[in-house]
């Protein structure tokens, strides 16, 4: 048998306090899929990093083809014919997607022999793996499924015999999931070996051959993927039994409660991102936008919540016109947000977790009157909001950079929902969360809805928005493209949200 | 009228030369991802350096070696600062700027004891104008006469360096692989560090470029336009090179384009000073030379539209996780 084209024993990589690779060993056969799979944090990123060269490994040691090698940065990486394509872009956006390509490996002091040179190179990959791509085309402009073609495009150019994707589809529709996966089998047929990295279980069993799972830092096990199924895979992931899908009975509707009217918004560019959105919430039933990230999602949330003023249209909030009010008058109105982005619009990370509690209720007479603050009610509502969600450890005098990310997004959940709002608009509510708490997040959404309030779920995972939505109304290009039910199949929506098919609303 | 207007473009040209070379020192360190508010400081001691070595050898050109050794010296201590420790760019720049002004009257004082200033230049230890080529002959020529020899002709050679270096940058940012990167770098050096090459090492040769330019720029003050160095002499240069950057959207040719029109309005300015406006009397001095920083704000705030910085400016590159 030929040795395995990757070879890794005992690796061990620690930051500081964190031990974030424990004592790996893993061996990756030539021409093969194998896909790593495990939480958020687990340490399948760092891994990779290491086999890439962007960090060195405290101990252990890297075998390529069977030889030993040191891998002290990128350049000998490349030369080993590992290639990477990174989770978030490794591309200049102004650039071309040929100088992109070019970059690192230009051919000489001057661009011009080289740029021929590569644009030669380029059409016969392209041709080879299907992999078009408009070399003269400006990256900046690209779909993302097309900036991910020329990421691969860079790791072949470069002779990649090895590649190494690391959460490949976090931005892709389904359908340009599918392709990139069409793409991966070809190269794998040709003799490239493919290393997988991904939370996802779906895709691991649709295209790997074999799987390895990481928690904690640590290589639980490796199987065939042919002898293993996602239940077994999602245990082992979480080192117990978890529930992948969420239990939930009949949605019962009562009167509307967050109604919006032809809403329009136009961004500081002039671009109009939302172009006439109308869509009725009820109390109890959960309304799910699907959607590829950037098709106006993201506006609509911020235009509800009252963040983005709307150019035209009409807001109701449980009956009275919401529309341009600023965030604080949407709150009064029982309006809970939780924002997409929590770093960014949900938390001040840098302050402790008793001062998030109430950020943006901290006006409210419970917490203190006039300019002080009632710093005992302040922490009593933390260490309530704590118990309540379970998050740990439940420290409120804790930074909350210092929680993860699912604990973080449960801090904002219980001060969104701790306030027994009426409706409750969700942007992304399990983003860069391990899929433990992604199961109590859940269950709290649903115990919401059965309680009688009013949900609106934005949401780029299909997965969640089907099984938690009671109906989903897809979004593309700033319109409604249609609503279906939850158990409309995956290619149908998949093609609503790429534009292509109308709903039959 | 048209002898005013060519004497007019003429001190352009003179007054711009700086500017230029400066706002291209500026425009390499920034499209590397190094914000450099120090060009002034640069400017600043390389012109000192320059003035006191040509006073004590007697060469320009030894004093623009000075120049050059001084205002790259300053550039490495801002590497140092930001790419290395990854300091704030801003506040190294401004530390830089303070340095300069201090120490170059300081050392002018302590060695020359006039104030701060250098003895006064004259001969071989100040660069000469340039006579064109039939700079004479032609001059008797209707129009383009008198532009050849008064506007075109009889300028230093750093000026006409200055003219050159603008088609030259742009020809190193996008003809060479040197240029590639450090445009890469300014935008996404992730991006660069991921393609096997060193993020530090590509933008320190960037900072040693604005260096190289920042050094002809000081030289030119203090050896070529004036005899000698004044405390300060660089008076704001600097910042105005900055601002035409900006002007310019870190593009060189729109930068020499910029600078021109910075140094027209100060030649301008100049040439207003006393001028009698139709029987009203005259402007006050102050008035008209605050002009040109008046019109710079103006065409920022509101003429050039959206000045898009290369992504990646200001921030110390860290490897993420």
């Amino acid at each position: 048998m030929a040795a395995p084209a990757i070879e890794l024993i005992g690796i061990d990589k620690r930051f500081g306090p964190v031990h974030a690779n424990r004592n790996i060993h893993l061996r990756v056969e030539g021409g093969t899929i194998h896909g790593i799979v495990g939480e958020n944090g687990a340490g399948k990123s760092t891994l990779m990093s290491i086999l890439y060269g962007f960090y060195q490994a405290d101990a252990g040691e890297i075998r390529v083809n069977g030889r030993p090698v040191r891998i002290r940065d990128s350049q000998d990486a490349i030369r080993l014919g590992i290639g990477m394509v990174h989770q978030h872009f490794m591309l200049v956006e102004p650039f071309t997607v040929l100088e992109n390509v070019m970059l690192g490996v230009e051919g000489g002091a001057l661009l011009a022999r080289g740029r021929a040179r590569a644009r030669a190179e380029l059409q016969r990959l392209e041709a080879d793996y299907e992999l078009r791509v408009d070399p003269d085309a400006v990256v900046g402009d690209l779909p993302v499924g097309l900036q991910q073609r020329v990421e691969i495009l860079k790791a072949l150019y470069r002779g990649a015999e090895i590649l190494i994707l690391d959460e490949p589809t976090g931005v892709l529709t389904p359908e340009e999931a599918d392709h990139l996966f069409r793409i991966l089998a070809r190269l794998r047929d040709e003799g490239k070996t493919v290393i997988l990295i991904t939370h996802k279980l779906r895709e691991i069993l649709a295209i790997t051959d074999r799987v390895s799972v990481m928690r904690q830092g640590e290589i639980v096990a490796t199987r065939e993927t042919a002898a293993t199924g996602a239940e077994e895979l999602a245990e082992l992931m979480v080192g117990r039994r978890v529930l992948l899908r969420v239990e939930k009975g009949p949605a019962r509707p009562g009167p509307v409660r967050l109604g919006v009217r032809d809403l329009r918004v136009v961004d500081a560019q002039g671009v109009e991102r939302l172009r006439g959105v109308s869509l009725d919430v009820r109390a109890g039933e959960i309304v799910g936008i699907a959607g590829v990230s950037g098709n106006g999602q993201s506006e609509l949330l911020e235009a509800i919540a009252g963040i983005r003023a709307p150019a035209a249209g009409r807001i109701e909030i449980a009956g009275s016109a919401a529309q341009g009010l600023d965030p604080a008058r949407m709150r009064a109105l029982r309006l809970a947000h939780v924002p997409e982005d929590r770093h960014r619009m949900g938390l001040v990370t840098r302050f402790e977790a008793r001062e998030n509690a109430v950020l943006g209720y901290h006006n409210d007479p419970r917490y203190g009157r006039g300019a002080l603050i009632d710093r005992a009610a302040v922490l009593a509502e933390c260490r309530r909001q704590m118990e309540s969600f379970d998050v740990r450890p439940p420290d409120p005098f804790l930074k909350v950079a210092n929680f993860s990310g699912g604990n973080q997004q449960k801090i904002v959940l219980a001060r969104e929902i701790g306030r027994d709002p009426e409706v409750l608009i969700v942007g992304q509510p399990t983003r860069g969360v391990d899929v433990g708490a992604i199961e109590q997040i859940h269950r709290r959404l649903i115990a919401l809805r059965d309680a009688g309030k009013a949900i609106l779920l934005v949401s780029v995972e299909l997965d969640e928005i089907r099984s938690l939505a009671d109906r989903i109304l897809v979004m593309f290009d700033g319109r409604i493209m249609g609503e279906v039910p939850p158990d409309t199949d995956e290619a149908r929506i998949g093609l609503m949200m790429a534009g292509v098919a109308e709903g039959a609303a | 009228m048209f002898l005013d207007i060519l004497l007019v473009l003429d001190s352009t040209l003179r007054i711009s030369a700086p500017l230029i070379l400066a706002c291209l020192a500026g425009l390499f360190a920034e499209r590397s991802g190094v914000f450099d508010i120090g060009l002034e400081g640069k400017m600043l001691a390389a012109a000192f350096a320059a003035a006191a070595t040509a006073a004590v050898t007697g060469s320009a050109w030894l004093g623009l070696v000075a120049a050059l050794g001084a205002s790259v010296f300053l550039a490495m201590v801002h590497g140092f600062a930001c790419i290395t420790q990854r300091g704030n760019q801003i506040v190294s720049g401004v530390a830089i700027n303070f340095i300069a002004a201090g120490a170059t009257a300081l050392l002018g004082q302590a060695w020359f004891g006039q104030g701060g200033r250098t003895p006064s230049l004259s001969g071989a230890a100040k660069f000469q104008d340039i006579r064109l080529p039939g700079a004479e002959s032609l001059a008797q020529l209707p129009v383009a006469g008198p532009i050849w020899a008064e506007l075109i002709s009889g300028h230093k050679l750093l000026v006409y360096l200055a003219f050159l270096a603008a088609p030259a940058s742009w020809w190193v940012l996008h003809r060479t692989r040197f240029g590639m990167r450090l445009r890469a770098v300014g935008e996404n050096p992730a991006a660069v560090d991921t393609a096997g090459i060193s993020v530090a090492w590509l933008r320190y040769r960037a900072l040693i470029v604005c260096g190289l330019l920042c050094g002809l720029s000081g030289a030119y003050l203090s050896t070529a336009q004036g005899a000698g160095f004044i405390p300060n002499m660089s008076a704001g240069k600097g910042f105005i090179a900055l601002a035409a950057l900006i002007f310019a959207k870190w593009r060189p040719i729109q930068a020499l384009l910029a600078c021109l029109l910075f140094g027209f309005l100060d030649a301008v300015a100049i040439r207003l000073q006393g001028f009698d406006w139709f029987g009203l009397g005259e402007l006050p001095s102050q008035a008209v030379q605050a002009l040109p920083y008046l019109l710079t704000v103006i065409l920022l705030a509101g003429f050039i539209g959206r000045a898009v910085a290369p992504r990646a400016g200001g921030v110390p590159y860290v490897k993420e996780r």
